[in-house]
């Protein structure tokens, strides 16, 4: 292969092109200035008989990798965020807020618990939708209409789906980070009392997850009104926080306004969370049925995701 | 990513169509095989029938105005538009059966640039090059070898939102060659920069010809085409008007020479009429009147020109040139390439 390469080369001195099928790989080396390393392989080479074979199996992950790449160029940000959050909403909570409810209910909150272990695990899965929600309408909105970056990855042997899967794995990503920095504040703080709290940190990614593929969803079939951004935070993100159990249980609402937290994602992940910080006692079939909905939001969410992106490369 | 169709006819080919994919041409030897091609979107009918086909090593050119279909022709191409109707063969695969089997093999520069702008030049040449499941030892350097082609050596850290256009033009061609594909696509590569950066990348563009890469080149500059192209398609409304070489289009499709003549706003159809009536033309020789000027296709410009004036005519301003392929667009259409 090694003298193959060499005959590339002179091909390209030469001019026309050869027999086989002229890599650029040895134009291009023809043309350096000089000096630089050499690619010791062609990409021929490397690649096999079937060029598009490890894309096939790994796409997805070279999407997500992309995505890192561009995290790392933000990652102080990122970093201020994970912690200035949660100590910020600790602070006020469990100093201002908490100390004056706990007084008002003789020392113990909602749910017979200190205010602060009540409201810590509905923190933790809201930090978990808001990360999702920047972390997937922004990037889904720039692939497609901003930088058009989709077309670019499209160009290559990866397909819509994995572009879709990729986005939404980099997302889960960076909501495990931040989900995992919010719990252990929580756990300093003494909001997290329950041996197995940790396993709050699976359930928050798992209402992330599925808010996220929905948002994935949703973005990746708007193709002209951006104010829906707008729309999108103030008349479902805005409600969801207030009216998903997250301040005060969910029974304390009229049965009318109950129906919110039913179908919020955020409070199916904040049960689960409530379950794992403290243990709140929660019926093993309605724990199966928290888990169920996640799951079944973000499978809808992936379904139409796939169909979205496809429909829009291949215009 | 199951979901994807292309895909799964792509796996489910196995290992015959591995082998298949050895070949890398046509049945008749070209690279990329059209026979007609259409696209619609709507009721509008973008690409409407159109043969042509490519051969190995060949830079082949799309020449046409705004909207002529050449970049949705060559989306196809890319493998990524799905054709409405029609054959189409690259690399002796089709590619609504296995796109991302002809992508990998495919280096493409898109009218619009879709660099990532968050991250720097070598980051943008890397990550795209991991798409095609090649290897960090591979890549970086690789990059390097492709920085220094695209003349970014000072720009290699700087993210490429603070690139210039002719920048970031040089960097999307480097991009498309980090695979070492068999065929460069490049849709309008110089559509936007001014006059200097269009040199430096037209010289990019002539080391790659030289070098034997097979390239098909969208634009509907004239003298891009002529530069760059071995042959061409002419394109207007969907439909192909011409074939051919740039001088054997210009000798099929228009005279030697051209005068142009400018008499000035209103005066130029009436003057046209006269120069036809008083017989100054040679034979074969026609005039076109265009709303700031004439063009007289003649064999022989300066006699024409002679007896124009000589005539008693006296244009404003004259020039006699030699014909070009925006001649051939006039003539095969009515209207010029630019409008
Ligand atoms: N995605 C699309 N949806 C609808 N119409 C399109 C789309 N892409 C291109 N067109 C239309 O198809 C025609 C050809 O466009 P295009 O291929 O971009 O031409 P060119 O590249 O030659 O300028 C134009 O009328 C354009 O408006
Ligand atoms: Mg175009």
């Amino acid at each position: 292969m090694r003298a193959e390469r060499e005959d590339a080369g002179t091909a390209a001195e030469g001019g026309p092109a050869g027999e086989r099928p002229q890599p650029i790989g040895g134009a291009a080396a023809e043309l350096r200035a000089g000096g630089a390393a050499r690619a010791a392989r062609g990409a021929a080479e490397i690649l096999g008989p079937r060029r598009s074979a490890r894309s096939l199996l790994y796409g997805v992950w070279y999407v997500t990798e992309h995505q890192l790449v561009i995290m790392r160029s933000y990652f102080t940000t990122i970093l201020m965020g994970s912690v200035l959050n949660p100590v910020m909403y600790l602070f006020a909570i469990g100093v201002g807020i908490g100390a004056f409810v706990n007084s008002n209910a003789g020392g113990r909150g909602p749910g017979g618990v200190p205010y602060i272990v009540f409201v810590g695990p509905a923190l933790l899965a809201s930090s978990a939708l808001t990360v999702a929600f920047e972390e997937s309408a922004f990037p889904v909105m720039a692939g497609f209409k901003w930088q058009k970056v989709f077309f670019a990855m499209n160009a290559t042997p990866v397909t819509g789906g994995q572009i879709a899967t990729g986005m939404l794995l980099a997302m889960g990503l960076r909501v495990a980070f931040t989900v995992a920095a919010f719990w252990a504040f929580l756990a300093a703080f003494g909001a997290a009392p329950a041996a197995w709290s940790f396993l709050a940190v699976p359930a928050a990614l798992l209402g992330g997850l599925s808010f996220g593929a929905l948002i994935v969803a949703f973005a990746s079939g708007v193709e002209d009104d951006e104010g829906w951004f707008t729309i999108v935070q103030r008349l479902i993100i805005a409600p969801m926080f207030l009216f998903s159990g997250t301040f005060f249980p969910l029974e304390s609402l009229p049965l009318g306004l109950q129906w919110i937290g039913w179908i919020s994602p955020l409070w199916h992940a904040t049960q689960l969370g409530r379950v794992a910080t403290y243990g709140l006692h929660e019926a093993p079939a309605l724990v199966a049925a928290h888990i169920l909905y996640l799951g079944a939001l973000q499978a809808a969410g992936l379904f139409v995701s796939f169909r979205n992106f496809d429909r829009r490369l291949s215009k | 990513m199951k979901r994807d169709s292309t895909h799964r006819n792509a796996t489910g080919g196995g290992i015959s169509a591995a082998l298949k994919s050895v070949a890398l041409e046509n049945a008749d030897g070209s690279l990329i095989s059209a026979r007609g091609l259409v696209k619609t979107f709507g009721q509008l009918r973008a690409v409407d029938g159109i043969d042509f086909s490519v051969g190995k090593g060949e830079a082949f050119g799309l020449l046409g105005p705004n909207g002529a279909g050449k970049s949705t022709a060559m989306r196809m191409v890319a493998s990524v538009s799905k054709r409405t109707g029609g054959e189409l063969s690259i690399l002796g695969m089709d590619p609504s059966l296995r796109g991302p089997d002809i992508r990998a093999h495919l280096g493409v520069v898109p009218q619009e640039d879709n660099l990532d702008l968050e991250i720097s030049v070598r980051e943008n040449l890397v990550v795209y090059g991991r798409y095609f499941g090649l290897p960090f030892s591979y890549l970086r350097p690789k990059a390097e070898e492709l920085i220094d082609f695209a003349q970014l050596r000072e720009k290699a850290r700087e993210k490429v939102d603070n690139l210039s256009g002719g920048m970031k033009r040089r960097l999307t061609i480097a991009r498309a060659l980090v695979n070492e594909p068999d065929i460069l696509l490049l849709d309008e590569p110089t559509t936007g920069l001014d006059p200097q950066a269009r040199h430096v990348l037209w010289d990019r563009l002539f080391r790659l010809k030289e070098a034997g890469v097979t390239l098909v080149i969208t634009t509907h500059y004239m003298d891009e085409a002529e530069q760059l192209c071995d042959r061409l398609v002419v394109m207007d409304r969907g439909h192909i008007m011409a074939e051919g070489t740039p001088a054997s289009l210009i000798r099929e499709h228009s005279s030697r020479e051209v005068v142009e003549l400018r008499f000035g706003s209103g005066r130029n159809e009436g003057t046209a009429a006269a120069i036809s009536a008083a017989g100054l033309l040679g034979e074969g020789d026609r005039v076109e009147v265009l709303p700031d000027r004439l063009l007289v296709y003649t064999q022989e410009g300066e006699a024409t020109l002679a007896r124009v004036v000589a005539s008693g005519q006296r244009p404003i301003t004259s020039l006699v040139r030699r014909s070009s392929l925006e001649d051939v667009f006039l003539r095969l259409t009515g209207r010029s390439l630019v409008e």
